[in-house]
């Protein structure tokens, strides 16, 4: 039995439990990834094409590899974020709801994980 | 006390609207995020073929340099412009500005203008460079 007041269970932190913090983290990497992203596309179309050698090179300098290492940190939030917002609206059965957003996030952390060690990887052994 | 969970006011869905170009850039918002969500993929695969050796990162840029590769690039390309157009728009209503009709409508359709134009241009130049 709940005690508690409808206003009180609302109260501060919302239905989502969480407050502002799912949005407040879409925005600030949203605000992260226009100029990171805007570097990559442009990297990518100089780089689009060229040889083995001349792509890892680009990719093994530091400041490339930091925008690159950030963009993927700042990538994975945002989109494991927005997915769960997507399952959140549309997935309407609470079992399915759980499993989805946990697969949405490990399928997050897999993608993040796997790009930023392909990232370092490059910058550090070539 | 009331039953606060049944007796909530039901909201109308999207049947019951007009279909206008604000809807349609919000509808195309979460379209082009979730691609983009899936489009990781790629991005992953590219980026381990180059940290994998020379013949895995000419493997995987053959695939990409294909002709359902490149349609699938230039896709991602317009759907990764789009996004981040409509983000800039919604940092814009977040900060509380830009909320009259016309205008609102106005830049919904400059955004899938701009977009479509964007992700042309950029075409161009890889062709060009390349």
């Amino acid at each position: 039995m709940d005690m508690r007041t409808p206003l009180a269970k609302v109260r501060g932190l919302g239905s989502a439990k969480s407050g502002t913090e799912h949005f407040w983290k879409v925005r600030t990497t949203s605000i992260a990834l226009t100029p990171l992203l805007l570097f990559y596309v442009g990297f990518l179309v100089m780089y689009v094409g060229r040889p083995y050698a001349d792509v890892v090179g680009a990719l093994s300098n530091p400041f490339v590899a930091t925008i690159n290492a950030l963009t993927v940190i700042a990538s994975v939030i945002h989109m494991r974020l927005g997915m769960e917002e997507v399952i959140q609206d549309y997935v309407h059965n609470e079992s399915m709801k759980l499993l989805f957003i946990v697969l949405n996030a490990f399928f997050s952390l897999l993608i993040g994980g796997l790009c930023l060690i392909a990232v370092l990887k490059i910058a550090f052994a070539g | 006390m009331a039953n606060v969970t049944k007796n909530r006011p039901l909201s109308p869905h999207l049947q019951i609207y007009k279909f206008i170009p604000t809807m349609a850039m919000s509808i195309m918002h979460r379209i082009t995020g979730a691609a983009l969500y899936f489009g990781t993929v790629l991005v992953a695969a590219w980026l381990i073929a180059a940290a994998s050796g020379e013949e895995n990162f000419n493997e995987v840029n053959g695939l990409f340099g294909s002709l359902v590769g490149q349609i699938i690039l230039f896709g991602y390309t317009w759907a990764l412009l789009h996004h981040l157009l409509g983000g800039l728009r919604h940092m814009m209503w977040d900060l509380g500005y830009g909320f009259e009709k016309e205008f609102s409508t106005m830049l919904a359709k400059a955004n899938l203008v701009a977009s479509i134009g964007l992700t042309v241009l950029v075409w161009i130049v890889v062709l060009l460079v390349r």
